[in-house]
Order: structure tokens, then C-alpha cells, then sequence
């Protein structure tokens, strides 16, 4: 069994250790926000919050965030940073087919955490971890540019 | 062979127009609504309208979205005529049925594939609409005992000015449903449009920003178990023998069966049927294996080239004018395999029920998919209920005319007799391997002008792998040996040149599946034609734009968007360029799917030959713009899709293993590569054409030819060879 508190619940998993956190989330627990892209941190999709920062949930095993504070994109709006990042990207019409950007409004989220005026180098920083197939990045980086003036 | 054959595929026939109203069945009986609490009731207008008693207006999708903003389209054009209230529209996946939801331009077949969802459904969808509103007013004017002409629809509300009656949508659908249906309905003028050509926000927003969008990946049923499976390491190898005891061992892994695909594991969970598959030890029968790397191919398509091909275009006289040149300009150009890479993986969920089977999938292919899983399990196609989920992307690869992956599912379902659903997981490494890639090609170009330096002759000749050959659309687009996808975008160069001939070779023995790939046949033969005729163009010392305006005298929708692209980028104006750097600007014209597309890139190159694209400013023809914010969004989209191509896009095989396997090997570009993107949209009246895939064929060649501003030097090979641009 693991424990693990995820959205401020805890929760026990019977899971082998080994099990990447991704696939805990989605397969044991159902919470399916939170994509399988690659399985090797190359895509980002899997992106989720480890007590703030973004972490690759396809290559954290669960065993590895016992005791550690998760975030999933289920979540993301319990914080007002997570909830003027989804405003911008409905307003800008951001998503295409979606499957990312659950990924990438987690790395948007971490990253206007730490840094509320982003510049466009920050942004390729902190974003370039994340693909994007149908290649939203303009918006992607309008909707950041959007959030962060609403937070100012 | 294939046993599903679509016949009356035309591309072009919606030119024609459609006949007639037809909007399916009409069931006045109400159907239960969503779940929920409170039981809501849905009125069925007709196959494509419902409406709730809670005011909700249904829209049907017969289309797959993918991302390219399909059921926001299709519910704009329907809400429009219906004088709906947009904040209550919302839109449904429809089911897999043919009689009602055939895509109009292939004849009797389901489904959503070259950028026609909204062209295909223009007429349809408004008439849906429009009969819906003479319903509703119908409805109004029964229970008002008024007359229907002086009753007004206006966002979600019919009102009667004469007596000050209203009711919402809700409070009528249940009548309106029980009205007949009207065989003729007058559309709006476009003046009176409030949604079409309008800003409306996209329907899927919400879902796809919160986690709760529903994609295949996320389908979970009781009992279900999740394959994951191993597949062979050359395309055409077959399972010898496996020893799956090792699989076996792993905790949560429940069985392991052999189907024609390769070997399964089934497991209750994702991890641990990867886990199981990775145990398995698997030997391969390689007998009947394609064993080639891309190299040999691409000597294989060079020799084939020297010869002549089956001729796709002809007109004047090639030969002669070749003869009696003042001076000839030749190239070649290859194109390697490329890989649709969805983020989201193929995967597929079926469940064989006792006479039926359901499956849920991005169904992009209801017609042919639905055929072949009820020929497996020796079902008829209408027990096979597909539900359509939004895809994670597809770009093609869901509408796979052989439907492998679907089938794979269903023969592991078949395999294991039925006793649990499944879903098939194909890790990212199946996915990059799993083949139907966008053919490799390789072209030879060669122009002729004559002594006043005019540009009189033309020859491209093509060579490439078939498509179609073998699909269910074989009859409808392979003439004559020609495989109209292999020259499309060639053989119909809009270029005025008296002598042309464009020939091609399809090669039949080499064993790996091909696929229509965003853009098609465009995806290459915009690049072999607009490069080289920027190669011709610096050999006639003429500027590239003006070159294209003298020749495109006969193309006013070409002229259209070249002037219009040329005008936003300060075509003609310099660059400016850091000290060790060269800049350049570069434009390409391209139509395809009946949309027209120009672009004008600019390019940065670095002393060791790196690059950035900086800007590309880009204008669209594809006539009525239905949600311009969603053609804008669109093209930025296939912007980046094709510089990846351009950059990095290659699938290359050595002794007939494909060499890549995830996003390291095969990179699509990331934010610090995106430029910016300027899209300007013709205003048109015409009938909308397709924008999924328009924006990507003319990208590569604006922005390999904006390199040769640069540099001096023409690319003919994709991905780029940065080393070729080393200060």
C-alpha cells in the first residue's frame, strides 16, 4: 500500500512501488486529467504539481511523492494562479485537439507561481518541456502574457 | 485488397450542389436525455438537432474533433439558421450511421478527412438549422393560433409581437418535434448571419482546460482490461513462438494471447501490461519481412527515376521544347517517411456483447471501421456501435484506410472469446513504429526556358509509394495507375507554362504502410514546386512574387492571397540582420482541398547554419469564414506541423526497423521554435472550403526559400541539412 495526498485527499493505493505516479492517477484512481504522451519526460503531458514545482508524473513513481503534496489538473483551480491561467487559455481559444494542455496549463500555473511578469524567454524556459502537436504555442504563450496582467 | 470499397468519391462534387432536403429521420418520440438527477427530455428535431426542455440545443456531430474545431464549426453554421442562443448550444459525437451522417462528398461512407467537414456540411447543417426554426415556429404558431409569418426567432426565443407571446426553444421542442418536417426552407442571407463570421468560442474550451475532456485514453468499463502489445520489429514479420511466462509472473497481468498483430498482454492496469509485454520474449518469423533501410529505397526511387513514369499531366510538347532550350534548370528533391506522432497514442476500447459489439475510439473512419469489426466477429455493421471521443490529434492517422489499430483491439477481444472488454494501449514507441507514414517521395524537376528567357516547359517527374492502392477509396482515386494523392499539388500546377508534363512511378515492393499525412500529396509537392520555381526564378533574375503574379494571370484566388501575404509581410523591403547573422524572407502559394493558401516567411540563419523562423505572415482563401478565429488558429497550428517537418520531421529504417522511437528521435518543434504567425483571411461569400490541412504545404518551401535569400542556397532535402548553410 501507498499512501499519497493528492488535491488535499489522502489516498491508499495498492499499487507496486514501481508504478509510475501517471499511471497510479489514472488507472488506479481514475483522475484522467493528467495525460500519457511519451513515458519518458519528453512531452510533458503527464505534467503534474509536487509540492509546487512541476514534476513528470510518467517517470515519478508513486513510491517516490509519499508524504509529498500533489496537484493534478482536477485541482488546478483550488488556487487563484490555476484559475486565471484556465480563464486566459478559455478566452484565447488555446486548445486544439487538448490532449496537452493539461500539461501545459500545469507548467503555465507553476511557472506564474514563481514568476508573475514572465518574459518570453521565461516562457520558452519553463514551456519547452511541454509539446504540443497541433503546435498552440502562440496562444500558448498569449494566454501566459493574459494571465499574468490579470494577476498583476 | 481491401473487402470495403467506397464508391462516388468526389472531391469536388459539392460543386454541383446538393440535392434536396435531407435531415435523416425524423423521430418525434423523445429521447432520455443526459444523465443526471433531473431527467431532462430531449426533443429530436432531426438527426442533427435536439433540444431540451432545459433550453439546450444539441448539436449532432457526424465529424471527428481532433483540434481542428470541427463541433464548433458545424454547431456555429446549424445555430445560426436556427436562431439559437450560443451559450446554450453544445455539441454530441454522433453515432456510426451512414444512412443519416455519410460525409456528403464520399458518397455512402461516414467519416472526416480531407479538410471537408465544414464544406461537406455547409448546406446540410444550415438546412438543419433553418428546418429546426420553421419548427419551432410551426410549434408557436399551432399553440398561439397566429400566423407563422409574423412570428420571430431571435436567441433562443420565439415571440409574437402582436399578441406578446414567447416562449424559449424549451417550452416549444416537444411540438416542434411532432411538426413535419419541411421539405423546403429559406436559408438567411448571409447579411443576417450572428454567428457565422463571428467570433464564437469553441464548444470544447472548457473540457479540454479542467481534465474532464473525454478521450479513448481515458475510457474505463467494468472488468475491462488493458492490452499493451508486442509487436514485430519489421513490418511483415510474424510471430514464430513466445514464451510468456515471465509476463505471466507480473503481478496483474492476466493473460497473454497470440493474434495476427503480434502478441498481447492483457493486464488489469496500463503499467502492468507494459510491464507484461516488456517480459515477453518473442521470436519473430522474418520470412516474409521487409528488410530495406531508407537508404536503399531512396537509391531504388533514383533509379526509378531516370526512367519515365505513367504520365499524371500533359500538355504541349516537353520533349521538343526541352530539345530547342536556351537554357534548362534542374533539381531533385526527397522527402522521407514521416509519422503522424498524435500525442495521444493509438488506442482503441472494444467490448463484444452477446449480439453486438461497442467500441470507443477518435473515430475518424466510422463506415469502414464499423465494417471490418463486424466482419470479424461475423456481425452486421449496424451491431457495431462506435462511440466517437474527442482524438488527441490524429493529422490522418486515425482515418487508417486498413483500420489497424481498430482491428487490433477487436482480435485481441476475439482472441481472449469476449470475456472483457479491452483497451488497447499502444505505448508511444508502438505508435512511432506502427508504420502508415506519410510516403517518402523523391521528385526530379526540370524547367526550360527559352532564348527571351521566358519560362516555357516544365517536367516533374515523382516517385513514391500509393496511398490509396489497396483502400477502400482505390476505385474512386487511382486512374489509370495514377494515384491522384501521389500527385496532387503536381500535376495540377496552377503555373501557366505552355509544355508541362508531370510522370510518376509507384513503387509496389516495398513493404511499408503508408498514409495520408495533414496535407497529403501537398505535403511534399508544394515543396518541389515552389522552391523550384524560386530556383527558376533566380535563373530568369526575376523576384519570386512578381514571377508567380505573371504566371498565375489565370488564378485569381492564387493572386488573391499572394498579393494579399505579400502586402502584410512589406514584401520588398529589407531585412534587418544582426552582425553574423543572414536574414531572408521567402514565399510559397499552395491550394489545396479547394482552399488557397500564400506565405511569407522570415528566416534568421546563424554563421554555423542553425536557423529560426521569425515570422511567417499568412493569407487564407477558403470562402465563407466560418469562425475566423478558428481559421486563424488552425493555420498558426499547421504552421508549427510543418516546420517540424522542415526541422526535424524524419522515420528512417535501418535493415527495416524503424531507427525512432519517441519524441527525442522524432522531435516536433516546441515553443522556443514557434515563430510568430500573422493570418490574414480573404473576405469571400463562396461556399466554406476545407482549413485543417491548407495551412501546412506552403510553409516548408516560404521558409526554405526565404533560407535561399539568405544564404544563396537551395534545400532539397527534408528535414533541412543545416550543415549546407555554414557561413
Amino acid at each position: 500500500m501507498i499512501k499519497l495526498t493528492i488535491n488535499g485527499k489522502a489516498h491508499q493505493l495498492d499499487v507496486a512501488p514501481d508504478t509510475p505516479l501517471l499511471w497510479a492517477l489514472r488507472d488506479t484512481l481514475q483522475m484522467t486529467g493528467t495525460k500519457y504522451g511519451c513515458g519518458q519526460a519528453l512531452c510533458g503531458a503527464c505534467t503534474v504539481h509536487v509540492d509546487g514545482e512541476p514534476v513528470r508524473a510518467c517517470s515519478t513513481p508513486a513510491s517516490a511523492v509519499v508524504g509529498r503534496k500533489i496537484t493534478t489538473i482536477e485541482a488546478v483551480d483550488s488556487q487563484r494562479v490555476g484559475q486565471v491561467v484556465q480563464e486566459a487559455w478559455r478566452k484565447l481559444d488555446v486548445v486544439q485537439c487538448g490532449y496537452c494542455q493539461s500539461g501545459q496549463i500545469m507548467s503555465a500555473v507553476a511557472l506564474l507561481s514563481q514568476n508573475r511578469q514572465p518574459t518570453d524567454a521565461d516562457i520558452d524556459t519553463a514551456m519547452s518541456g511541454n509539446l504540443c502537436r497541433c503546435a498552440t504555442y502562440v496562444r500558448i504563450r498569449a494566454a501566459i502574457h493574459e494571465a499574468a496582467q490579470a494577476l498583476a | 485488397m481491401s473487402d470495403i470499397i467506397i464508391e462516388n468519391l468526389s472531391r469536388r462534387r459539392f460543386l454541383q450542389g446538393s440535392a434536396g432536403l435531407t435531415l435523416g429521420f425524423c423521430l418525434p418520440a423523445v429521447a432520455a436525455g443526459k444523465l443526471g438527477t433531473v431527467a431532462t427530455v430531449d426533443a429530436e428535431i432531426n438527426a442533427f438537432l435536439k433540444i431540451g426542455a432545459d433550453n439546450s440545443v444539441t448539436v449532432m456531430s457526424k465529424h471527428l474533433e481532433m483540434g481542428q474545431g470541427t463541433y464548433t464549426g458545424l454547431a456555429t453554421i446549424l445555430a445560426d439558421e436556427l436562431d439559437a442562443d450560443w451559450k446554450h448550444v453544445r455539441v454530441e459525437g454522433a453515432p456510426a450511421d451512414a444512412k443519416r451522417y455519410n460525409n456528403t462528398f464520399w458518397g455512402p461512407a461516414q467519416g472526416t478527412g480531407g479538410s471537408t467537414a465544414m464544406a461537406n456540411s455547409w448546406d446540410q447543417m444550415r438546412k438543419a438549422g433553418a428546418a429546426g426554426r420553421a419548427m419551432l415556429v410551426s410549434a408557436a404558431a399551432r399553440r398561439w393560433n397566429v400566423g407563422a409569418a409574423e412570428i420571430v426567432v431571435r436567441d433562443g426565443v420565439v415571440s409574437h409581437a402582436g399578441s406578446g407571446r414567447k416562449a424559449s426553444f424549451g417550452e416549444l421542442a416537444l411540438d416542434a418535434a411532432k411538426e413535419t418536417v419541411p421539405t423546403e426552407v429559406k436559408l438567411k442571407d448571409p447579411k443576417d448571419f450572428r454567428l457565422i463570421g463571428k467570433q464564437a468560442r469553441r464548444k470544447d474550451s472548457a473540457a479540454k482546460t479542467n481534465g474532464t475532456a473525454q478521450f479513448t485514453q481515458d475510457v474505463f468499463l467494468p472488468g475491462m482490461l488493458v492490452a499493451v502489445v508486442a509487436h514485430p520489429p519489421q513490418f511483415g514479420a510474424t510471430v514464430k513462438s513466445f514464451d510468456a511466462s515471465k509476463a505471466k509472473a507480473i503481478k496483474g497481468v492476466v493473460d497473454v494471447v497470440q493474434i495476427p498483430q503480434g502478441v498481447a498482454v492483457l493486464a488489469t492496469d496500463t503499467w502492468s501490461a507494459k510491464k507484461g509485454r516488456d517480459a515477453l520474449s518473442v521470436a519473430w518469423d522474418d520470412s516474409k519481412a521487409f528488410k530495406l533501410g531508407s537508404d536503399e529505397i531512396l537509391a531504388k526511387y533514383k533509379e526509378m527515376a531516370k526512367k519515365p513514369g505513367l504520365v499524371a499531366a500533359n500538355k504541349g510538347d516537353t520533349a521538343k521544347t526541352f530539345a530547342g532550350a536556351a537554357k534548362v534548370v534542374s533539381a531533385s528533391f526527397d522527402f522521407p517517411y514521416l509519422a503522424h506522432a498524435a500525442m495521444e497514442p493509438m488506442n482503441c476500447v472494444v467490448w463484444r456483447k452477446a449480439d453486438s459489439c461497442e467500441v470507443w475510439n477518435g473515430e475518424q473512419f466510422q463506415t469502414v471501421d464499423q465494417g471490418r469489426v463486424a466482419a470479424l466477429f461475423g456481425l452486421k455493421p449496424e451491431q457495431v456501435k462506435l462511440n466517437m471521443l474527442y482524438a488527441g490529434g490524429s493529422f490522418g492517422r486515425r482515418a487508417c484506410t486498413q483500420s489497424d489499430y481498430v482491428l487490433e483491439a477487436a482480435h485481441i477481444v476475439k482472441a481472449i472469446n469476449g470475456r472483457a472488454p479491452v483497451k488497447l494501449v499502444w505505448m508511444r514507441e508502438d505508435d512511432m513504429r506502427g508504420g502508415y507514414y506519410r510516403p517518402m517521395f523523391h521528385h526530379a524537376l526540370e524547367a526550360a526556358l527559352d532564348g527571351s528567357g521566358k519560362l516555357v516547359g516544365w517536367h516533374h517527374r515523382l516517385v513514391g509509394q500509393s496511398i490509396i492502392t489497396g483502400s477502400p477509396f482505390e476505385a474512386m482515386l487511382v486512374k489509370d495507375g495514377i494515384d491522384h494523392v501521389s500527385v496532387e499539388g503536381a500535376a495540377n500546377l496552377p503555373y501557366a507554362i505552355p509544355n508541362l508534363l508531370v510522370d510518376l512511378h509507384t513503387p509496389t515492393d516495398i513493404g511499408v504502410p503508408v498514409l495520408w499525412w495533414r496535407s497529403v500529396g501537398s505535403s511534399h509537392t508544394a515543396y518541389s514546386t515552389e522552391v523550384f520555381l524560386d530556383q527558376v526564378a533566380a535563373a530568369m533574375g526575376k523576384d519570386p512574387v512578381a514571377l508567380r503574379l505573371e504566371l498565375l494571370a489565370e488564378h485569381p484566388k492564387h493572386v488573391g492571397v499572394l498579393k494579399l501575404a505579400a502586402e502584410k509581410a512589406a514584401w520588398g523591403t529589407p531585412l534587418k540582420a544582426a552582425a553574423g547573422e543572414r536574414r531572408g524572407r521567402g514565399v510559397a502559394v499552395h491550394e489545396s482541398f479547394n482552399s488557397f493558401v500564400a506565405q511569407v516567411a522570415e528566416v534568421t540563419v546563424r554563421k554555423d547554419g542553425s536557423l529560426k523562423v521569425d515570422r511567417v505572415i499568412c493569407a487564407v482563401d477558403c470562402g465563407t469564414a466560418i469562425n475566423p478565429d478558428n481559421i486563424r488558429s488552425q493555420v498558426e497550428g499547421a504552421v508549427g506541423f510543418a516546420l517540424s517537418a522542415a526541422l526535424h520531421g524524419e522515420i528512417t529504417l535501418k535493415e527495416g526497423r524503424v531507427e525512432q522511437g519517441n519524441f527525442d528521435g522524432y522531435a516536433p518543434i516546441r515553443i522556443n521554435e514557434m515563430p510568430v504567425v500573422e493570418v490574414h483571411i480573404v473576405p469571400s461569400t463562396a461556399a466554406p472550403t476545407g482549413i485543417g490541412e491548407p495551412g501546412v504545404p506552403p510553409l516548408a518551401p516560404a521558409v526554405a526559400n526565404a533560407i535561399a535569400a539568405a544564404t544563396g542556397k537551395f534545400l532539397h532535402k527534408m528535414p533541412f541539412n543545416t550543415a549546407e548553410l555554414v557561413a
